[in-house]
């Protein structure tokens, strides 16, 4: 990694311990390697222990658990990027189902109208989220975790008071079926959203001036301050961009079970977490790429998929699950250290 | 020059070398301290000097040489041991615990006890006879949050002689204390030689290097280069000696050509600035010094919106700046270049290119509706890189740089347009003095291509050296302007401390 002429220089670099060669390289291994070995030990093992794991049937499941998983994680890693967190991620999704169930039970009748109307106020929840925590974190200088642990509580409480704590349901046919059970192949309808949103993020976080702003955010936000980048409109940002991430995986998840849930989602904030963290976003931010996330999130939902099918019980894998969290912010640090 | 007083030697270094990869960053160093001797350690950025007191505190192990320690040879030197041996390290980055009080920080990890409870008597009257010890009159009941960063740094030397150190070493520690505070402790470090310790001394401020050391020992590219009694050195000899070039090749000569006022501050009031005006023109390198803590910092942050200002007018081009922040100066074309690289100038996650395209990414420079070009930024580092003349890679990561070239990457921002004004703070603050010299012709070169130069520097030898003008502040006010003949150092200096006569009135 180093060059001739810099090799000089290496030993009086002030935050280089001696000899941290082989470790730098150690964790660059366990930053690139580890999670895909994971992955294939986690794929060869369920399918040895399973026949049904390598089914098509199965990898539809996989896609579509993942097209959920993917895209809130993709939401929690525009906010880790700039050295935040989003706590309300799960209340997010609860509370987007409702307002977009209620809505469209509301507003009634047939064809695209009710659809529409609540799909709109749906992301519209995500959206006012994002907003709020954004603007109060970023203008306030309050940490993030306390107030998105807040607000959650607020859109979780709102969930549970129009829906008076029960499913909505009636919802249009022609939502649950077309968004929840549609499938191209072995790809639902989901996939395809998620795609597009891993897509966008990647061209988001490369290619665009916000991408790099959310980078040096994290990295440093004094420095990019002063390096003029607006950096209260991209905290904003990071936290709008979760919100409506959010609020997309949770209408898809909407259509899929058919109803307005006050409860649904509640593991997404655990998983998204974990997710983002084992494929190597920095809890401390400005650190973490995209296809890695996604290979992160593939990751816990092929293990909890193939946990379900040999039949370890949930309450087991609510343990493992917390474990490997645990495990990935310690290595995260490991490698902040080196 | 190399002899011996067998008797007082505390520490003898012998034949050390050490080499990371390929790299010798040590290369049969020999080295000296006596008991009662200020001894300094000078070399630019990379010379050794890190390694050796790396070595000698135990935290490097040195691959060939001894260390003797007070006549133990030592073979496996650990911090541990060093410690219990009396070699006492203070680094540049404290190690207090700023919620602890400066008494528990004394003790800390040895806490005299009373059965299984805490000695708190015992504990208040070491840390007053620690603190009594070297001459400071501080409360051991205050939390350590509330100090100085000049009385931390005391308390962390209470500290180290409070673990019976025989050798006291310290890392740069001038380098954030103001000069009162540097004379203070330099008062300290005289009682200490006085009471026999062995202190080495390590810095890049040569003026208290001949102020201050008995002995003065220059490393270059990990070799030893001399040992020299102060009494028989010269700065130009001890520059030549470290960097193989003389004093007067290092300061850029520019040629003053001033043009229309690019700069012009009116009336600037905040918090710790009075009333300042100043002006400065193309093609004129402006010096702004004092001391720290008068305000001259403050007066730069307040063009970019980094210090609030109750009153006054900052122009570009004769176009007035409003609400300024970073973002809004640097459309206009000022641009401020922070003083601590680590906590505002870097982005620390980010690769040394990174930190070069964010600032063109972040005025536009380099995207078009939002979208960034690589390849333009992947040309605008190869060309920071180029004309700076930055020892890295691009894709390295920042902090694994030097300092030096840390600096110059700071720097890289001057590209990401054509700015009218920059404005530098402390731009040579602890880098070695080929970099020094680097940073000083890229000034030249702003300020011949036409851009107004304006530098903010405690380093009075280098705003001499430098500036066409200069501004002393004192007291968050302007109290002197000096023109031509009357840029002395006497006349700068005069100025930090009292009115200087009607005729420098700034008006």
């Amino acid at each position: 990694m180093n060059s001739s002429a810099s090799v000089a220089e290496a030993p009086t670099a002030p935050v280089l311990p001696a000899g941290s060669r082989r470790a730098r390289l150690a964790a660059r291994a366990l930053q690139l390697g580890l999670l895909p070995v994971l992955l294939a030990i986690a794929v060869i093992v369920f399918a040895s222990l399973e026949p049904r794991f390598l089914t098509t049937l199965n990898a539809t499941n996989v896609a579509r658990q993942l097209s959920f998983l993917a895209i809130v994680t993709l939401a929690q890693m525009a906010v880790l990027l700039t050295a935040e967190i989003d706590m309300s991620v799960a209340s997010n999704i609860a509370l987007t189902s409702v307002v977009s169930s209620w809505v469209m039970v509301e507003v009634g009748g047939e064809g695209l109208a009710p659809i529409v109307a609540g799909v709109v106020a749906g992301l519209c929840v995500g959206l006012v989220m994002g907003l709020v925590n954004g603007f109060v974190v970023a203008l306030f200088g309050v940490p993030s975790f306390i107030v998105t642990i807040g607000t959650g509580a607020i859109a979780f409480g709102l969930g549970l008071t129009i829906s008076s704590g029960s499913p909505i349901t009636g919802l249009p046919a022609d939502f649950t079926r077309e968004l929840g059970s549609t499938d191209f192949g072995i790809f639902p309808l989901s996939f395809l959203f998620a795609a597009a949103a891993l897509l966008g993020m990647y061209v988001l976080l490369n290619w665009t001036t916000l991408g790099h702003y959310l980078y040096a955010v994290g990295g440093g936000e004094s420095a990019a301050r002063l390096l003029g980048v607006p950096v209260l409109r991209s905290k904003v940002l990071a936290f709008v961009i979760s919100g409506v991430l959010t609020s997309v995986a949770a209408v898809l998840l909407t259509a899929r079970v058919a109803s307005g849930e006050p409860n649904l989602g509640t593991e997404f904030l655990v998983l998204s977490i974990a997710a983002a963290v084992l494929g190597g976003t920095s809890f401390f931010g400005g650190e973490g790429k995209v296809g890695m996330v996604a290979v992160g999130a593939l990751f816990l939902v092929v293990l909890s998929n193939g946990m379900n099918l040999i039949r370890i019980a949930s309450y087991t894998q609510e343990i493992i699950i917390g474990a490997l969290l645990v495990l990935a912010v310690i290595v995260d640090r490991v490698r902040a250290r080196v | 020059m190399m002899s011996v007083d067998t008797d007082r030697t505390v520490l003898q270094v012998t034949g050390l070398g050490k080499a990371y990869g390929g790299a010798r960053a040590l290369d049969d160093v020999s080295f000296d301290l006596r008991a009662g001797e200020i001894h300094a350690l000078l070399g630019e950025n990379g010379a050794g000097k890190s390694t050796l007191i790396k070595s000698i505190s135990g935290s490097v192990r040195p691959d060939t040489g001894t260390i003797a320690i007070a006549g133990h040879v030592e073979t496996a030197l650990t911090p541990a041991v060093a410690t219990r041996l009396g070699v006492g390290t203070v680094f540049q980055e404290l190690s207090l615990v700023p919620q602890l009080t400066i008494a528990q920080n004394i003790f800390l990890g040895q806490e005299p006890t009373r059965g299984s409870l805490l000695d708190k008597r015992a504990m208040q009257a070491g840390a007053v006879a620690a603190l009594a010890r070297i001459g400071v009159d501080l409360d051991p009941r205050r939390r350590v949050t509330g100090l100085s960063r000049a009385q931390m740094q005391l308390v962390e030397i209470a500290r180290v002689l409070h673990r019976d150190s025989r050798v006291l070493i310290l890392d740069e520690p001038t380098a954030s204390l103001s000069s009162g505070e540097a004379d203070r402790l330099f008062e300290t470090l005289g009682q200490l030689r006085a009471q026999g310790i062995g202190i080495i001394y390590i810095s890049h401020r040569l003026a208290e290097v001949k102020q201050l050391a008995d002995r003065i020992t220059v490393l270059r590219d990990g070799r030893f280069i001399a040992t020299l009694d102060r009494a028989e050195v010269t700065d130009d000899q001890l520059v030549r000696l470290m960097a193989g070039r003389s004093l007067d090749q290092m300061f850029a000569t520019v040629s003053r050509t001033p043009g229309e006022t690019r700069l012009r501050i009116d009336g600037l009031c905040g918090p710790s600035l009075q009333d300042v005006a100043i002006q400065a023109r193309a093609g004129e390198i402006v010096g702004i010094a004092g001391l720290v803590g008068s305000g001259k910092s403050e007066i730069g942050r307040a063009c970019f919106g980094l210090e609030p200002m109750s009153a006054g007018t900052i122009e570009v081009d004769g176009t007035p700046l409003r609400r300024v922040s970073p973002a809004s100066a640097m459309r206009r074309g000022l641009i401020y270049y922070p003083s601590d690289r680590h906590a505002e100038g870097l982005v620390r996650t980010a690769s040394l290119g990174e930190n070069i395209t964010l600032a063109p990414v972040a005025t536009g420079m380099m995207s078009r509706l939002g979208l960034v070009s690589h390849r333009s930024g992947a040309a605008r580092q190869r060309d920071a890189i180029d004309r700076l003349g930055i020892k890295g890679r691009a894709d390295r990561s920042i902090m694994e740089l030097s300092g030096g070239n840390q600096q110059k990457a700071l720097l890289a921002r001057s590209f990401a347009r054509d700015f009218a004004v920059h404005i530098f703070d402390e731009p040579t603050v602890g880098i070695d003095v080929g970099a020094k010299a680097d940073v000083y012709a890229h000034m030249r070169t702003l300020c011949e291509a036409g851009a107004a130069v304006v530098m903010i520097s405690s380093d009075t030898e280098e705003v001499l050296g430098m500036c066409h003008r200069i501004y002393v502040v004192r007291e968050g006010r302007l109290v002197a302007e000096l023109t031509g003949d009357e840029r002395t150092e006497d006349r700068v200096v005069s100025a930090f401390f009292h009115s200087t006569d009607s005729e420098s009135d700034p008006t």
